[in-house]
């Protein structure tokens, strides 16, 4: 196979090679071993649709003139005819409607945005959930968390560009948000506007912040995201052979390149058949901004919905107070300011109150599995639940018509639900990861059902239980459940007060909190009673079991027999 | 000219210019004035069967006259023009009782539904159903009626008149399937919660404007399925359902694929 294209090929490399030491590089990279689990490919679902992103953009660029100069719109779309608007969107109409192709690529970026900031929290939701953000990896979540909040001000600064009525309603929206911070709110509203809102600069400023500023951070932080991740190696799921200390799983090249190249060709083409298919923010019909008219059914993206649900929810009566000179609209501050702030610390923060609470110092780099985390299962749970109800409470008009429900009363139920729901998905979710634990000790216990029933001579029915092989075991029992942390007592052997007493009362007493309800995993005395003898809770009672063991069920309250296994069997898992 | 010169001093001439004046003013409104088509047309037998269907079909709440009840209004002046949406549509009579009434297939046939509102029209004045030149679409100046819609419709109907939320559970409906009669007699006599947009208010130009534009809104969008027009909340949950979704289809696929 020595064509001359090979020699070719050859022979670049090695002159690339001899310049730049690249394959020193290449060699290390290629053989880096990632796992394998469909969840891992959730983060790069975001990268690609950025880069998806990027390319757009760079397009509608082309095009685009970030100008608030009045014109008159002359071209296809009749119902703009003659009417006046500013430039920016006459160029977006233009862009629309006679730049080849231009339509398709709005489209594409537009979806795109969605999909990135969808896959954003998707991920954030996968890492969440596994603890993949235990040490060592408490920093790479906060840059992670960065690129979120960079991600809804990408989206928000983009939105806002072809300067047309609904997206105009939310920069006014943006406004009095800014208006609404104390003191300084109506000052920092004049410097970002220039002015009266909405004033001349806007567009041009928000123009150099959506294609340069935002998107540069970006890029900077997804190098860096992607860096520690190499740096600290990828996660894996827990499983037989796999530890803290190794990484079980395939070389980069030439398996995950294939995978990763070809999954960005899918996102792409996911992205561009949302995009050729499907009509998104069609600002023809809004029509160029005006401040006075307010159609039915604005709303902004779906990532920013969460305010503007809070917003829709909060009381206006009485809270709003003059102190002197100045107003304090806690009609605006609290929804839009204090309540997504809460939400937003909670989550950027919680990697550390974990570690905190656990006093965890160690390195992990196998995920756990939700069910055995309870209480951060059932809090990021509690967190979702807060967000999709004022995701909800965003589009309560559209609930209204659609289902032909009263908009009054669904306002007044999300204002309960706000906070009632939370507390219930809490308790509900907790109960439900518990309950799977425990299944899974009895599984482990027990063995799988099999469905036969033996009869014996002498009458006697028994059910036959098939034990877990070594693998799924592993799976079930290979986890430490965090207890209640001990701490020393107030003061030591001498009867000295303790330096840092206090400090540990209040990690005990958030330890109890976290970790009071547990399911610990099967121990192997346990295990080898249960298999042993009848019922797993005598662990005394200990006889030669036979090779066909009988086995009382817990549950059932009759006997089992439980059939032989070969436990040195190879992990179906992996076949 | 003399002659008349003459007498402009005469002491009836201001009288006699006055009478003139009234004629010509009089005659004027009457061959100009936007006549009651139906009622114009309508015999006195059509009145005669739309009231005996109206003491039918009506009366139990309108009362026996159209004088209005406790549960509902007066009819005296509310014109054939609100007769024929609200009969016409289905929405009167009344299903049940609910925050608003409801479109749903007419229970009287259209010479039936002219009937009424020939008998509720002769009761007093009020609007008549528009002329077919009042309501052509294509006469109308869609650039216009879009700046008019949005200023004055929008808000409840939605930019494209996809619809949108009330109060207590009453709605603006979708203007995408209504007539554009239908749409011109809602203009006239502000049914259940719309506001009326009288010839003062909206001149008939300005509401054939608006017509021209609703309609043009029909032709879909140029950006292929329009998703009900209705904003970005609807694009998120397509973007999280098709698109997040596919995508995690795919993930699956390629992580179940061994390597």
């Amino acid at each position: 196979m020595t064509t001359t294209i090979g020699r070719g090929a050859a022979a670049t490399a090695d002159y690339l090679d001899q310049r730049t030491s690249v394959s020193v590089a290449i060699k290390g990279l290629a053989r880096k071993v990632f796992p394998d689990h469909w969840s891992f490919l959730l983060g790069e679902i975001a990268l690609y649709s950025f880069v998806v992103l990027l390319i757009s953009g760079v397009f509608l660029t082309m095009f685009y003139v970030p100008s608030m100069n009045e014109v008159h719109y002359e071209g296809p779309w009749a119902a703009m005819n003659g009417v006046e608007m500013s430039e920016a969107f006459a160029s977006t109409l233009r862009l629309s409607f006679e730049v080849r192709g231009g339509l398709l690529m709005r489209q594409i970026h537009h979806w795109a945005a969605l999909i990135f900031m969808a896959s954003i929290v998707t991920h954030m939701m996968r890492v969440f959930f596994t603890g993949a953000f235990r040490k060592p990896r408490e920093l790479n979540w906060v840059l992670g968390f960065t690129l979120l909040i960079l991600g809804l001000l990408a989206g928000f600064s983009g939105y806002s560009l072809p300067d047309d009525v609904l997206s105009g309603n939310g920069l006014r929206i943006a406004d009095g948000v800014v208006r609404s911070i104390p003191i300084l709110g109506s000052y920092i509203s004049y410097f970002i506007f220039g002015g009266e809102f909405p004033g001349q600069d806007l567009i041009p400023r928000l123009f150099t912040v959506h294609i340069l500023l935002v998107p540069a951070l970006i890029l900077a932080l997804i190098g860096a995201h992607l860096f520690l991740v190499f740096l600290h190696k990828h996660t894996q799921y827990p499983g037989s052979g796999r530890t803290n200390k190794n990484v079980v799983g395939y070389p980069l090249w030439p398996v995950y390149v294939a995978k990763a190249g070809g999954f960005f060709f899918i996102v792409f083409g996911v992205i561009a058949l949302l995009g050729a298919t499907m009509t998104i923010n069609p600002v023809w019909n809004y029509g160029p901004f005006d401040p006075s008219p307010v159609s039915a059914g604005a709303q902004p993206d779906w990532y920013m919905l969460f305010l503007e649900g809070a917003l829709r929810l909060m009381p206006g009566q009485g809270m709003e107070w003059g102190i002197g000179e100045f107003t304090l609209s806690l009609n605006v501050l609290i929804p839009a300011v204090i309540v997504p702030g809460i939400l937003f610390t909670l989550l950027a923060g919680y990697p550390f109150v974990e570690a905190f609470v656990t006093g965890d110092k160690g390195e992990h780099h196998v995920l756990d599995r939700p069910r055995n985390r309870p209480f951060r299962t059932a809090f990021g749970m509690a967190i979702l639940t807060a967000f999709t109800i004022l995701i909800l409470a965003g589009s309560n008009d559209l609930i209204a018509a659609h289902f032909f429900l009263s908009l009054n009363d669904i306002i007044r139920v999300f204002r309960v639900l706000f906070f009632v729901a939370p507390v219930l998905v809490f308790i509900i979710t907790k109960r439900i990861c518990l309950g799977l634990q425990r299944k899974d000790r009895e599984l482990v216990l027990h063995g799988h059902e099999t469905g036969r029933i033996v009869r014996f001579a002498h009458g006697e029915y028994i059910e036959v239980h098939k034990p877990l092989d070594a693998h799924e075991r592993w799976l079930r029992v290979g986890y430490q459940a965090e207890r209640p942390l001990e701490i020393e007592p107030p003061v030591d052997s001498r009867g000295v007060r303790r330096k840092g007493y206090r400090v540990d009362q209040v990690r005990q007493r958030l330890s109890r909190v976290f970790f009071e309800d547990r399911v610990e995993p099967v121990t192997p005395s346990e295990l080898a009673a249960a298999h042993s003898h009848g019922a797993h809770d005598t662990l005394e009672a200990g006889h030669s079991a036979p090779v066909r063991e009988l086995e009382g069920t817990a549950t059932g309250g009759g006997r089992t027999l439980v059939e032989p296994v070969d436990g040195s069997a190879p992990d179906a898992r992996n076949r | 000219m003399k002659a008349l010169a003459a007498r402009r001093h005469h002491r009836s001439a201001p009288v006699v210019l006055l009478l003139l004046a009234l004629l010509v003013t009089g005659g004027l409104y009457a061959a100009l004035a936007p006549t009651p088509a139906g009622a114009a047309e309508a015999s006195e037998s059509d009145i005669q069967t739309g009231s005996d269907l109206f003491k039918a079909n009506c009366a139990t709440c309108h009362g026996m006259s159209a004088e209005g009840t406790q549960d509902a209004p007066s009819l005296i002046g509310v014109g054939a023009a609100s007769v024929d949406f609200q009969v016409g549509t289905g929405r009167m009579p009344m299903e049940n009782n609910g925050p608003q009434a409801l479109a749903k297939p007419p229970q009287f046939t259209d010479e039936q539904v002219a009937q009424l509102a020939a008998y509720v029209a002769s009761l007093g004045p009020g609007p008549a159903i528009p002329t077919a030149e009042q309501i052509d679409p294509e006469q109308g100046d869609e650039a216009n009626g879009m700046q008019i819609f949005r200023t004055n419709c929008a808000m409840c109907h939605n930019a494209v008149g996809a619809g949108g939320a009330l109060s207590e559970g009453k709605f603006a409906p979708s203007l995408w399937d209504s007539s554009p009669k239908v749409i011109y007699e809602a203009m006239v006599t502000g049914p259940q919660a719309m506001p009326v947009f009288n010839d003062a208010n909206l001149t008939p130009d300005e509401k054939r404007d608006v017509i021209s534009y609703i309609v043009a809104q029909r032709v879909g969008s140029p950006g292929g399925a329009e998703l009900g027009a209705l904003g970005p909340v609807t694009e998120g949950l397509w973007a999280w359902v098709i698109g997040i979704g596919l995508l995690i289809a795919c993930s699956v696929w390629i992580g179940a694929k061994s390597s």
